[in-house]
């Protein structure tokens, strides 16, 4: 064994495990990986200089092409940092508050459904995949309900929502977070216990907690490797701090203990959603702030004041005052961070989004070199990563 | 707390910060370009900033210096944020990188070359990576047309 | 008893009902092979709450036809940089062995025709467990063939994860049923379902449920199967060994891995259920258990995951060839006592 020849060979960016676009070259001594090197940008589509050339409120819909698996959440980490460049954080109400606190966390169990889903898929189990997807239609439908999309919801607005919730949609939710554990269980029966299953997660793509705080991991990723944190507790928006939940956390940071802990999240995800069903009250759904949000539907339609109302913000826009501002949300991959500048005009100056996928995926060549390939996409699949937010 | 972190900074580096602004409740810390690293490991190892969320580049077209690099810090222990800026002039389109400090600056730092032309000193890997390696110009540059190089402005609505 | 058939005693006969009989065989054969593809979709779209195919005819039932049809009709493609020869002679090489090896698998008793005793097998080899276990060993050259001519590393990698998969779990089946041979004292197939006549309980899965378990489980991983499927493994080789086949080609490798089911299913109702035994009439009873234990690979797919090729390996070396090992020892042990 005088020299050691590897094997290049390229995952993607057509490859059914990278989830996406993904590229990655590896290079292969046998099955072992001897390194790794992620190529991204191929779906890159300029969000943040689209967005320095729209007002305000039309770069929002911008913001749920990010990670199309949880728009919700993209649109909730966009309008609470516009509202805070604004100063009407403190404005928004009660009401439109819960409602943002229940989808976010729908929003949640639905990205993790997918995670599982396809997750469990690039390891073989493929019963898992469709029996996700059978959930996650239930909140496609009410996402469809609500917003008339199933993808790009574009629901909230900056000030509160646009519009309420339609009829019998509590009892939907209700429906959906009573039969969810019963599913968990079901997933949880086909894999946790599973001999197979174990083996190929357990002590795979192992981080350490400095490892993954130096590198960048948020979300269950870093919750895996031992650090107890979340901004939903830590750094409250939107009211979360009045709910009651636990931060799901493991210890031994591999790919059992991030599937493990995002069980549970989506557990965690559905006792919130029932606190949120108990607090909903009637209420407004829109900041008193005409300045910024825009006058309900009927107003637009049947006076004149409001159809004057309409057209200067819709042509016009508001204007923050100068100054920058970062807004970071508990998203379900990790913090997505909103970095934005306003120079006084109704465009933003820059808006940087921190998506957690970008950062996550960084860590993949350290997380697989030395293991093997199927382990590669074990790996891809509990970094949960979204190349629409990667690529912006 | 955090401007208690400020005042230690400008304590131990008084020569580097330029500027500290309070908006909306976050402290944001201007300091100078060449004494980046060291701000930044004094802030990881001093003050408990081990968390690098964000770093990106901001272009001010018409100031002098033109750009900013903008390091937003988190403090796992003390949940709180920090953010530090360090102005870069057009024609010394360079900064230290602080890849060393945090290895997660690794992409943003790319990203940054990648849309600014920013360069990082010492950085690992700078190549592009989001646009194809081949491109040419800085996207998110304020004098980068929307539409791209040599092409008419879309005519239709923008909305 | 009349004397048995033979070329020498009547030649036309013989090769008459010879043909007959292989005829026989290889249409059954086909007809399960295309329908266990409409079973495998049917079952496991019932367990994953979907209805698998409906469209094609009453209840999907023209289904493997259409894809038949689809498949023939496809573009051939051959990779400019492919082995041209060895690229086609991939999947022959497949197909050709797992078919060959229903040859000895008998599908009933005797049967008298014209004066003479015709046994219901198409060839009663001496060695007939050695040549199924030579033919299933055969079938890897194909893989391996199809995985290096395609001139493609996903390809190549799956060539050679079958390689290594094959051989090493070939051992341990052909270790696991040497305890079968011991108590039915014949390498013939026809000698070792004869031994396990009479009451159901001198079948040798209760007397010998270890090398059922062992064998029936390495089997599953000698015809790449879930959970053994890695020179497959589309999520991780995007198809292996087959990436680059089209068309009928493609055809062929499908219809090389249905076929193995169905030969380790008769080999193993042959070997440890008493073959063609049971309340029936004999091709029954045989149709039945391969029926079963299609049933249970097809489920096995749909619930498990893939195990990773050092498990595999690692399963395969020190695990189930001990547990084969030490079964030979237990077995001779209780025979000599």
């Amino acid at each position: 064994m005088a020299t050691k020849e590897t094997m290049t060979i390229n995952m993607g960016p057509q490859h059914p495990s990278t989830h996406g676009v993904l590229q990655l070259i590896l290079e292969l001594d046998g099955e072992t990986v001897v390194k790794a090197t992620p190529h991204i940008g191929f779906l890159h589509r300029g969000v943040e200089k689209l967005a320095e050339n729209r007002s305000y409120h039309k770069a929002l819909p911008l913001t749920d092409r990010l990670d199309y698996l949880a728009p919700m959440s993209n649109n909730l980490g966009y309008v609470l940092a516009v509202e805070k460049l604004l100063g009407i954080t403190h404005e928004i109400p009660q009401r439109a508050k819960v409602v943002r606190v229940m989808m976010a966390e729908l929003t949640r169990i639905k990205s993790h459904l997918v995670w599982l889903a396809t997750h469990a898929l690039d390891i073989g189990a493929m019963t898992v995949f469709i029996y996700c997807f059978r959930e996650r239609e239930l909140i496609m439908d009410m996402y469809e309900k609500l917003s008339g999309a199933r993808m790009t919801s574009n629901y909230f607005r900056v000030g509160g929502l646009s519009e309420d919730l339609p009829e019998g949609f509590e009892q939907d939710v209700k429906n959906f977070i009573d039969a969810m554990p019963g599913h968990l269980k079901t997933y949880e029966g086909l894999l946790t216990g599973n001999a197979i299953w174990q083996k190929r997660t357990q002590g795979v793509g192992y981080i350490s907690a400095e490892d993954a705080i130096d590198i960048g991991l948020t979300g269950p990723a870093l919750r895996a490797s031992g650090v107890d944190w979340d901004l939903r507790r830590d750094n409250p928006y939107t009211g979360y701090e009045e709910y009651d939940f636990e931060v799901v956390t493991r210890e031994r940071g591999d790919t059992f203990d991030r599937y493990t802990a995002r069980l549970d999240e989506m557990r965690e995800s559905c006792k919130i959603i029932q606190q949120c069903l108990d607090r909903l009250e009637d209420g407004p759904i829109l900041a008193d702030n005409p300045g910024v949000c825009l006058p309900p539907k009927e107003k637009v339609l049947n006076s004149i004041e409001g159809l004057i109302h309409q057209f200067k913000l819709v042509t016009d826009g508001f204007k923050p005052e100068p100054g920058e501002i970062y807004q970071g949300i508990e998203a379900p991959k990790g913090e997505l961070g909103y970095y934005m500048i306003s120079d006084g005009s109704a465009n933003p100056y820059r808006m940087k989004v921190r998506p957690p996928s970008f950062v996550n995926l960084q860590a993949l060549p350290q997380m697989v070199e030395g293991s093997l390939l199927a382990d590669v996409i074990a790996t891809i699949g509990t970094l949960d990563i979204v190349l629409g937010e990667i690529d912006r | 707390m955090s401007q208690a972190v400020v005042a230690k900074l400008k304590q131990e580096f008084s020569a580097a910060v330029v500027n500290t602004v309070e908006h909306r409740g976050e402290m944001t810390v201007t300091v100078n370009k060449n004494d980046i690293v060291a701000v930044c490991t004094f802030l990881r190892d001093s003050a408990g900033y081990n968390f690098l969320c964000d770093l990106c580049g901001v272009d001010y077209l018409g100031s002098e210096p033109r750009f900013m690099v903008v390091y937003n810090l988190y403090n796992i222990e003390t949940k709180e944020r920090l953010r530090i800026k360090a102005a870069v002039g057009e024609d010394d389109c360079c900064i230290d990188t602080v890849s060393g400090v945090w290895s997660t600056a690794n992409w943003p730092e790319r990203e940054c070359w990648d849309m600014f032309g920013i360069a990082f000193n010492g950085h690992p890997d700078l190549r592009r990576i989001l646009m194809p390696a081949d491109w040419e110009g800085y996207p998110l540059r304020k004098d980068y047309p929307l539409q791209g190089p040599d092409r008419e402005l879309y005519q239709g609505r923008l909305s | 008893m009349p004397e048995m058939l033979s070329l020498s005693n009547d030649p036309i006969l013989f090769i008459a009902v010879m043909l007959a009989k292989i005829l026989a065989v290889f249409v059954v054969l086909l007809l399960i092979v295309a329908y266990a593809t409409y079973a495998e979709r049917k079952i496991i779209g019932h367990m994953q709450t979907r209805l698998g195919p409906t469209m094609t005819g009453p209840l999907g039932l023209l289904q493997p036809i259409a894809d038949g049809l689809k498949l023939f009709f496809k573009e051939d493609i051959i990779p400019a940089q492919a082995s041209k020869v060895a690229f086609i002679l991939a999947p022959m090489m497949i197909l050709v062995p797992a078919f060959i090896t229903v040859a000895v698998v008998p599908f009933g008793g005797d049967v008298v025709i014209g004066g003479y005793t015709v046994p219901l097998q198409i060839a009663d080899l001496d060695v007939g467990i050695l040549f199924i276990l030579a033919m299933e060993g055969l079938g890897v050259y194909g893989i391996v063939l199809a995985g290096w001519a395609s001139n493609n590393k996903y390809s190549l990698l799956g060539g050679i994860r079958s390689a290594a998969q094959v051989i090493s779990y070939e051992l341990a089946a052909g270790l696991s049923i040497v305890a079968v041979f011991m108590l039915a004292e014949t390498l013939s197939l026809r000698g070792i379902v004869e031994a396990q006549s009479g009451s159901m309980f001198n079948w040798f899965v209760f007397s010998q449920p270890l090398a059922f378990c062992v064998f029936f489980i390495t089997s599953v991983a000698e015809i790449n199967r879930v959970p053994f499927d890695l020179p497959e493994a589309e999520t991780e080789l995007v198809s292996g060994f087959c990436t680059e086949y089209s068309s009928m080609k493609y055809a062929l490798f499908f219809m090389a891995e249905y076929a193995n089911m169905v030969v380790v299913a008769a080999v193993i109702s042959t070997l440890f259920l008493g073959g063609p035994a049971g309340p029936f009439p004999g091709v029954i009873n045989l149709l039945l258990k391969i029926f079963f234990f299609m049933f249970v690979l097809i489920w096995m797919r749909a619930t498990f995951p893939r195990v990773r090729y050092d498990q595999l390996m690692f399963m395969g070396w020190k695990v189930f060839l001990p547990l084969a090992l030490l079964n030979i020892v237990i077995t001779g042990a209780v025979i000599v006592l």
